[in-house]
C-alpha cells in the first residue's frame, strides 16, 4: 500500500477516465461539460502513457503523450468554435437539437 | 518511500475529488476551475513518475491555453444553467451503472497487470540514467531525431486546428461599415476632388 507502483496510477487513471464517461452520461445537455469531460478522459490517457513509459524505461510513451496532448488541444479548438457558431445560430448549447446540422 | 506515497495520495484524492467536482458543478464556470485544478495536481502525479518536462507542458498547454479557452467561451456564451441541468437525475442511474461495470473491468485488467521480466530489455528508446541525461534534453534528443515527423505533424494538425477555428468563427456581417485599407490606399485625387471654374458673381 506504501509502495506506489505501476497499479497505483493504473487505478487512478481508471477512475478519471471512468469518471469522464459518467460525465458524459450526466450532462446530456451541456455540450461544455462534455467537452470537458473529454479533456479528463484525455487527461487519464496520458497518465497511463507515462506511466508505462517510466514503469518500462521507455521513452517513447512520453512523445506519444505530447502527440495526444497536441490533439487534445486541436480538438478543443475546433470544439469551441463549433459550439459558438451553434450558440450564434440557435441561442443555446443543447445537445438534443445539434442535429438539425445535418443537411 | 511514506513521502512518496503521502504526496501520491495527496495528489491522486485532489484529482479525483476535483473530476467529480467538474462533472457535477451547477455552474460550468466552476467546472472549468476544477479542471484547471485537476490538471495542475495531475502535472504533480507526472513529476512524481518523473517525466518533469510533460508535468511543465501540461501546465502551459492545458493551465495556460486549454482551460482559459474554456473560460473564455463558457463566460462568453450565456447560457441558462437551469435548463441545462434538466434530466440531470435522469441519466445518473444509467450513467452510474456504466461507470461502474468500466471501472471494475478497467481495475480488474489494471490491478492485477504484472510486466513480463524480458520487457524491461525491449524497449524502443531507453531512458538514459537521470544523473546523466536530464529528463527534457532525452525527449528533445529522440524528438527531433527519430521521431522528427512525427513532430511535425503535430505542428500540422495545430495549423488545421487553427485555420479551422478561425474559418468557423469568422463571420461577414451585413450592414457594418468597415475600414478597407486597400480601398483607401488605391484612391485618387480625380476621383473624389472635382475643381470647378466658377465665373465670378454667378453660382455653380
Amino acid at each position: 500500500m506504501l509502495e506506489i507502483g505501476l497499479s497505483h496510477y493504473l487505478t487512478l487513471s481508471a477512475i478519471l477516465f471512468t469518471l469522464g464517461i459518467f460525465g458524459i452520461f450526466l450532462n446530456r445537455k451541456n455540450v461544455i461539460v462534455i467537452l470537458m469531460a473529454i479533456e479528463l478522459m484525455l487527461l487519464a490517457v496520458n497518465i497511463n502513457l507515462v506511466a508505462f513509459s517510466t514503469h518500462l524505461g521507455d521513452l517513447v510513451g512520453q512523445i506519444f503523450t505530447m502527440i495526444v496532448l497536441t490533439v487534445a488541444a486541436a480538438e478543443a479548438a475546433i470544439g469551441l468554435a463549433i459550439l459558438v457558431v451553434y450558440f450564434r445560430n440557435r441561442g443555446s448549447i443543447a445537445v438534443e437539437d445539434i442535429n438539425m446540422m445535418k443537411g | 518511500m511514506i513521502v512518496q506515497a503521502l504526496v501520491f495520495y495527496l495528489l491522486a484524492g485532489i484529482i479525483v475529488a476535483s473530476a467529480i467536482m467538474v462533472i457535477a458543478a451547477r455552474n460550468p464556470v466552476h467546472s472549468v476551475l476544477f479542471l484547471i485544478l485537476a490538471f495542475v495536481n495531475a502535472s504533480g502525479i507526472f513529476v512524481l513518475m518523473g517525466a518533469e518536462f510533460l508535468a511543465m507542458i501540461l501546465v502551459v498547454v492545458y493551465v495556460g491555453a486549454v482551460a482559459v479557452l474554456f473560460l473564455f467561451v463558457v463566460m462568453m456564451l450565456d447560457i441558462n444553467i437551469v435548463e441545462l441541468r434538466q434530466g440531470f437525475l435522469q441519466y445518473l442511474p444509467i450513467g452510474a451503472l456504466i461507470g461502474l461495470v468500466l471501472l471494475a473491468e478497467l481495475i480488474l485488467v489494471f490491478g492485477a497487470w504484472v510486466v513480463a521480466p524480458e520487457a524491461a530489455g525491449v524497449a524502443q528508446q531507453p531512458i538514459p540514467p537521470i544523473d546523466q541525461v536530464t529528463n527534457t534534453e532525452a525527449i528533445g534528443r529522440v524528438l527531433y531525431t527519430d521521431y522528427v515527423y512525427l513532430f511535425q505533424a503535430c505542428g500540422m494538425i495545430l495549423l488545421v486546428a487553427m485555420i479551422g477555428a478561425i474559418v468557423l468563427t469568422l463571420r461577414k456581417r451585413e450592414g457594418v461599415r468597415r475600414q478597407s485599407i486597400s480601398k483607401q490606399v488605391s484612391r485618387k485625387v480625380g476621383d473624389t476632388i472635382e475643381v470647378k471654374k466658377v465665373p465670378s458673381r454667378s453660382g455653380v
